[in-house]
């Protein structure tokens, strides 16, 4: 039970060695540590079978070694992963037979293994440190500082990194107005979408007036391809809770909630337990710090609707109503859950706040561009070769995003574009890489910041296809209250359709034009508002595309079906006939054990069916 | 209802503790819902007018919540849910693709559950595994860098769990080495 700051000092004192381990300062812990992430991306690649493995054979050979659990590193794709302290030894790709060897020759004889090491594929060379890759190279850490260094469900090590010593020192030397001052002398703003100011939004909850206010967490994270809110969730997750907190002196408010999808049962259920011990340790609940302030945090679970990321859907959902959105104002900071004053903010956001108050306004405000203050984190996916999350001060460039941290695309293909912003963004062209990253300059290109969501395009994909597959998800979403949004998206749609089956006109896409035009004046809400957004920004980078679709009747990246054909190549056809007993329009014609066999075209339907089934890849499209 | 008379009371007492753990709390219908719906399989209208009853909200109320978010569902679902990753990341590395021979090697036209009730195959948004696309889940078992041509194996992996002696949930010993589940 923590009464003082002396507790808090005490905690950190005994567990900062281990810290220091890991940071390689000194005063440093003896003995090996060994980290395995379980985030999702590696626990998706069974790491908890590795630590497992680890924890067995450590105590088996009798090595004086732990084996600790710890949050995303960022560098999912080359999970699981395992560094070992002292040295910071980056295995990658461990499996569960791979832990013998780790054990035996690094653990026990103080040997690198080689063979588990990361390989830069640009040089090929083996790099034995983290800090060595170059996808780690040009990040700065901010949000994601305790992400892979600490155990995120041991709240020891969170205070030995300095956790709740910024709760500690507001609540006993701040007044509520210093506190959302230094938010605002930060220039943090929003890291969910529309990127407000958020001191401007703590001012505005603390000014409203009423006995009983909310703070709210939002991490119903549903732009697809992001997931910084989730990692930041199960790798620091103390983290949110002190800024809760901290928000609820700020704004006079006693309770909070975190909005979280259920379809994040990691991150649920390490927040069940970081709450529980947080209560225990009297950092939630009443008189904190021997204060008079009591402030506790509850759960309330998305069940999947991506429209409830919008506040005020949020709010609604968050009391168990259908999560449709309302118009604004009143804004959250008037009237938000169960109609009192409530200050919402997202997980990213939030993460922030600690630093800030423990560095002070200035240093954060240091970071960044001139409007767009501090860090931000980007999901890094799709056609890139390092695939991860990363975090980097804004205003750095898209160029050095994708090629020196993403190391490029893949299979020595053509970049096509980056998209930003998830369903709300747009697509990015080659030509304008070299733009500074911050909220202003990818607005001025048509796209947006987002929660962060960064999907790297090559030139196998069809952008046409792009922009439906994003248009589709948003009228799948929309939740059919206004009709802009409800039947504008479905026309938008309903034209990308006949446009990717090769049966568009060259009017269709002046009417796309219009449409999204009126879609994003009239919709209620942010979904309706953004959806347009995927087609107007690759209208205008890539309209040759859109053409070469509507008048050659051709699909350049070869991705839209209706527009290609099914061939056999007859090298490596070794005519079993599985594909002519898969097809059902019986267009594939040969003799068994013959000659290769022979795709007939106007019979063809083109659904692929033979490509899948083929066992030595010999169908492609053309 | 599959079950008897005796389980489906069970059920219903299940569902008892749990409006009484979150009824008296202000807005937790979503948590009640879901945790019926972990009990029953699905949300069958009886289900809905029970707990609609008990909480004292009209029947129209709850029917819109559950018909408003993904996570519930109305139909009974298969043995094994299989979600396809629909995420941006998922998409652009063939995600589709995967879906749709899903859906054709299970003759799904109408419906995501196929006719022998064994497997429910739905898309789904982003499931943060990005780095791993494309992904899919079985029930808990998630799979990922997965292509076109694994769906095959993967539907006989789980129909030879099936086969297994009677109700017996001890998986076969794999006859066939190379047929094990990709992504693994």
């Amino acid at each position: 039970m923590i009464n003082g700051l002396n507790d808090l000092i005490d905690i950190q004192k005994k567990r900062l060695p281990d810290i220091n381990a890991r940071r390689e300062k000194p005063g440093a812990a003896a003995g090996w540590q060994v980290l395995v992430c379980t985030g999702t991306g590696c626990t998706s690649s069974a790491s908890h079978q590795v630590r497992e493995e680890l924890a067995k054979q450590v105590q088996l050979k009798k090595v004086q070694a732990r084996v600790i659990k710890t949050g995303c590193f960022g560098f999912c794709k080359m999970g699981p992963l395992v560094v070992i302290y002292p040295g910071q030894t980056f295995y990658c790709l461990v499996k569960k037979e791979d832990v013998a060897e780790i054990v035996e020759k690094h653990l026990m004889e103080g040997q690198v293994v080689e063979r588990l090491l990361y390989e830069e594929p640009a040089s090929g060379e083996r790099k034995r440190r983290l800090s060595d890759i170059q996808f780690f190279h040009a990040q700065h850490r901010v949000a994601l500082r305790n992400c892979g260094l600490i155990n995120p469900e041991d709240i020891t090590e969170y205070i030995a990194c300095d956790g709740y010593f910024a709760l500690a020192d507001v609540l006993l030397n701040w007044t509520p107005a210093q506190v959302v001052d230094a938010i605002k002398q930060s220039g943090l703003r929003g890291r969910g979408g529309a990127g407000f100011p958020t001191g401007r939004k703590w001012e505005l909850a603390a000014a409203a007036e009423g006995p009983v206010k909310y703070v709210v967490c939002n991490a119903d994270e549903g732009d697809p391809g992001a997931f910084m809110d989730r990692s930041i969730l199960e790798g620091d997750p103390h983290s949110v809770l002190e800024a809760m907190a901290i928000a609820g002196y700020a704004i006079g408010a006693r309770e909070g909630y975190i909005y979280v999808r259920a379809e994040y049962p990691i991150a649920v259920d390490r927040l069940e337990r970081v709450i529980a011990q947080a209560r225990q340790y009297g950092l939630l609940g009443r008189r904190i710090f021997n204060t008079n302030f009591d402030f506790d945090i509850d759960l309330r679970l998305g069940a999947g609707a991506f429209v409830c990321g919008e506040e005020t859907a949020l709010l609604r959902s968050a009391v168990g109503e259908r999560g449709e959105p309302r118009p604004r104002p009143p804004y959250p900071a008037q009237c938000g859950l169960w109609g009192k004053p409530t200050l919402l903010n997202n997980v990213e956001t939030y993460a922030n706040v600690p630093v800030i108050i423990r560095e002070g306004p200035a240093w954060f405000a240091s970071l960044g561009t001139e409007n767009s203050r501090g860090t931000k984190v980007f999901s890094l996916a799709g056609k890139v070769l390092n695939t991860g999350l990363i975090e980097v001060p804004m205003g750095t460039t898209l160029r050095t995003v994708v090629f020196d941290i993403g190391g490029g695309i893949p299979e020595g293909r053509q970049f096509k574009a980056v998209q930003t912003g998830g369903p709300s963004g747009g697509c990015i062209p080659e030509r304008h890489l070299d733009t500074p990253i911050d909220y202003e300059s990818l607005k001025q290109l048509g796209s947006m910041m987002g929660s962060g969501g960064m999907i790297v395009l090559d030139e196998t994909d069809c952008i046409v296809d792009i922009a439906k597959f994003y248009l589709q998800f948003s009228q799948d979403e929309s939740c059919g209250q206004c009709t802009p949004c409800r039947v504008g998206t479905k026309r938008m749609l309903e034209i990308l359709e006949r446009i990717t089956q090769g049966k568009g006109e060259m009017e269709d896409l002046d009417e796309l034009e219009e449409l999204s035009r009126e879609v994003m004046d009239a919709s209620l809400c942010g979904l309706g508002q953004t959806a347009p957004n995927p087609v107007l920004s690759t209208l205008k980078y890539f309209r040759d595309e859109y053409e070469a679709h509507i008048r050659d009747k051709r699909c350049p990246a070869g991705v839209c079906r209706a527009l290609l054909d099914y061939v056999i190549d007859e090298e490596k056809c070794v005519a079993c006939g599985l594909c002519a007993r898969e097809c059902v329009a019986k267009a594939i014609v040969g003799e068994k054990k013959g000659q290769p066999y022979f795709i007939d075209r106007q019979k063809c339907l083109k659904c692929g069916a033979c490509l899948a089934r083929c066992p030595k890849e010999a169908i492609y499209t053309v | 209802m599959a079950g008897g008379e005796k389980e489906l009371d069970e059920k219903f007492r299940q569902l008892d503790e749990i409006i009484q753990r979150y009824g008296q709390q202000e807005g937790q219908l979503i948590r009640i819902l879901k945790e019926a719906q972990d009990i029953f399989g699905y949300l069958p209208e009886e289900v809905q007018t029970y707990i609609a009853g008990k909480l004292d909200l009209p029947v129209s109320e709850v029917n819109g919540v559950v018909t408003f978010y993904a996570l519930f569902h109305t139909e009974p679902q298969g043995k094994y849910g299989i979600n396809v990753c629909l995420g941006t990341a998922c998409y652009v590395q063939g995600a589709q693709g995967i879906l749709d021979e899903f859906r054709r090697q299970l003759d799904l036209d109408e419906g995501d559950t196929s006719a022998d009730g064994l497997f429910t195959v739905k898309s789904t948004r982003c499931m943060g595994a990005c780095g791993l696309a494309p992904v899919l889940t079985v029930e808990d078992e998630v799979y990922g860098k997965f292509r076109r041509q694994d769906v095959a194996k993967l539907l006989r992996k789980y129909r030879r769990r099936e086969v297994t002696a009677g109700d017996q949930w001890t998986e076969r010993p794999d006859r066939y080495p190379e047929e094990t589940a990709p992504g693994h």
